[in-house]
């Protein structure tokens, strides 16, 4: 895998924000047909990541690359699905629509469908396995299948990375597990590399690659077994944590409650399984 | 009906029917009503200075709803458009009220420019209207795409680079120009009911963008032609028709949408 040259190549990123530090020397590389976790509590820094990742935000020191150019010169090899998706219910817009307009949403004219255009936005729509909505209005659909349809936006310009913003935040169990499934079809299948942000790296074990944990905007690298040690997160943590492993489900705790302080122990509970 | 001094009222309500659905299509996505119904009202303070001045109302009004346009962009900002757009509308009013009283003759212009006047289209006045109404479609149509990604989900189309500034200033831009065309015929009060009654109606009967963009200007079309067919034969001001008809269209298309809403699960619980 590591005789490609990655796709996305992060070499000691920081990034500040009003002043304040989000970022310290970040590093990782991904290659094609990897799936990467960025895990971390809120306010850890994975949102401010992903939009330097996506050039929308310039770092403090050191390099995004994106294919081989820095990251705002590569934009179209990027494809992104936000966290918050919520369509208005009165939208006329199909689900074939949505993703037509990933394909030329910023070209002008009126959006006409030509041969080309339709095979596109149906290998798209077959990807996440959306064809059974693809006529139906996209505010009126579930959440679950409202994400499907911003991922086939994002997919219909054939990306070679895929960015998901927390996707797994507000699914169910059943719909959490089903995107999990397409997140991995699209690795093996399409070779897409994929970079997901989660606050529980559970849900994601089975199709992992890699792992980049991010504490206060500090991170460690690696796959999970690199990572998820007591030692490699303790230092990460500033604090003595334990991990335990339970059924094939990863616990990061703090360590006995006399050694660490109550509010570490808060901070640490997040997560869980 | 069609006799030489309605053909101009025919002609002028067709192209303002026209541009004010293409514009109002994007005035319902982006919920822009409010601001839809702020804008026209420029249309007061603007004649009543033009005629307290002595010049063409029109230029009064096509400064005053630049000046509204370049007010909400501000305001927008700042936040709480809402907010803003409100005290705009009121500030409007305020003005042409301070300038009506500055003259004590009788303006009939201003009135007309507020309510509409069915026989107000001299040939003079045909073909700036024609002439905004042309530039409204072409810029329409060709900013169709981004516009619409932009109104339905900003974030997508900011990574496509489309900017939301841009878009939001072209789009208040083109309401100001149908405001203004669209004022000697329905007037300041009443335009608002073209912009968003068509479109709301089209897009809650049909889900396909250009369908539905296609069924509102066929709404709007028939509104302002039943309005002034109906205002020639009762002598009832024109605005009081596009107010009824605009309101009822709405009324019916949301009405069928709700009802078809309901039904739904009931056709899915039975085909399991």
């Amino acid at each position: 895998m590591t005789n490609q040259s990655p796709i996305l190549a992060v070499a000691d990123l920081s990034v500040d924000l009003g002043g304040r530090s989000i970022l310290r020397d970040v590093s990782f590389d991904l290659y094609p047909g990897q799936l990467c976790a960025l895990i971390g509590e809120n306010g850890a820094g994975k949102t401010t990541l992903l939009r330097t990742l996506l050039g929308l935000i310039t770092q403090r020191a050191g390099t995004v690359r994106i294919g081989a150019a820095p990251a705002r010169e590569h934009r179209e090899l990027v494809g992104y699905v936000p966290q918050k998706i919520n369509f208005d219910p009165d939208l006329p817009l199909r689900t074939r629509d949505l993703v037509r307009l990933g394909l030329d949403g910023q070209r002008l004219g009126l959006p006409f469908f030509d041969g080309r255009t339709r095979y596109a936005v149906d290998q798209a729509l077959q990807a996440v396995g959306a064809e059974d909505f693809a006529d139906q209005r996209v505010g009126e659909l579930s959440g679950g299948q409202q994400q499907r349809a911003v991922i086939a936006h994002a997919l219909v310009r054939k990306p070679r990375l895929l960015i998901l913003d927390e996707p797994l935040a507000n699914l169910d169990f059943g719909s959490a597990n089903a995107l999990v499934d397409l997140l991995g079809r699209l690795i093996v299948q399409q070779q897409m590399t994929v970079l997901v942000t989660a606050h529980d790296m559970n849900p994601l074990i089975p199709v992992m690659d890699r792992l980049v944990y991010l504490v206060d905007g500090r991170a460690a690298t690696g796959t999970v077994a690199e990572v998820v040690q007591a030692e490699v997160l303790s230092k990460l943590y500033g604090y003595p944590v334990s991990v335990l492993h339970h059924g094939g489900r990863i616990l990061v705790l703090p360590d006995a409650p006399e050694n660490a302080d109550v509010a570490n122990m808060n901070r640490c509970a997040g997560h869980g399984a | 009906m069609f006799s030489s001094f309605m053909i101009n009222t025919w002609i002028a309500g067709t192209a303002i029917a026209l541009v004010a659905a293409l514009v109002g299509y994007f005035v319902v996505i982006r919920h822009s009503a409010f601001a839809a119904h702020a804008l026209p009202l420029g249309a007061f303070p603007g004649a009543a200075a033009a005629n307290l001045l002595g010049v063409n109302p029109f230029v009064g009004l096509l400064v005053f709803v630049g000046m509204g346009v370049l007010l909400l962009r501000q305001l927008a900002r700042i936040g709480r458009r809402d907010v803003g757009t409100g005290l705009l509308l009121v500030l409007f009013l305020g003005v042409g009220a301070l300038f009506l009283s500055m003259t004590s003759e009788y303006a009939p212009e201003v009135f007309s420019l507020l309510f509409g006047e069915m026989l107000g289209v001299s040939d003079a006045d045909l073909w700036p209207i024609l002439g905004i109404c042309a530039l409204v479609s072409v810029v329409m149509i060709t900013i169709f795409r981004p516009l619409l990604l932009d109104s339905s989900f900003p974030d997508l189309a900011a990574l496509q680079g489309i900017s939301a500034a841009r878009m939001d200033l072209i789009f208040l831009s083109l309401l100001a120009l149908v405001t203004a065309s669209a004022l000697p015929v329905v007037g300041a009060f009443l335009v608002f009911t073209l912009l968003v009654g068509p479109p709301a109606a089209a897009q809650s009967l049909s889900v396909h963008p250009l369908r539905s963009l296609l069924l509102a200007v066929i709404f709007a079309e028939s509104c302002i032609w039943s309005a002034i067919a109906l205002s020639y034969w009762t002598n009832w001001p024109i605005g009081f028709f596009v107010g009824m008809l605009g309101a009822g269209l709405f009324t019916l298309a949301r009405s069928y949408r709700h009802w078809s809403q309901r039904e739904r699960p009931v056709v899915q619980v039975s085909g399991l």
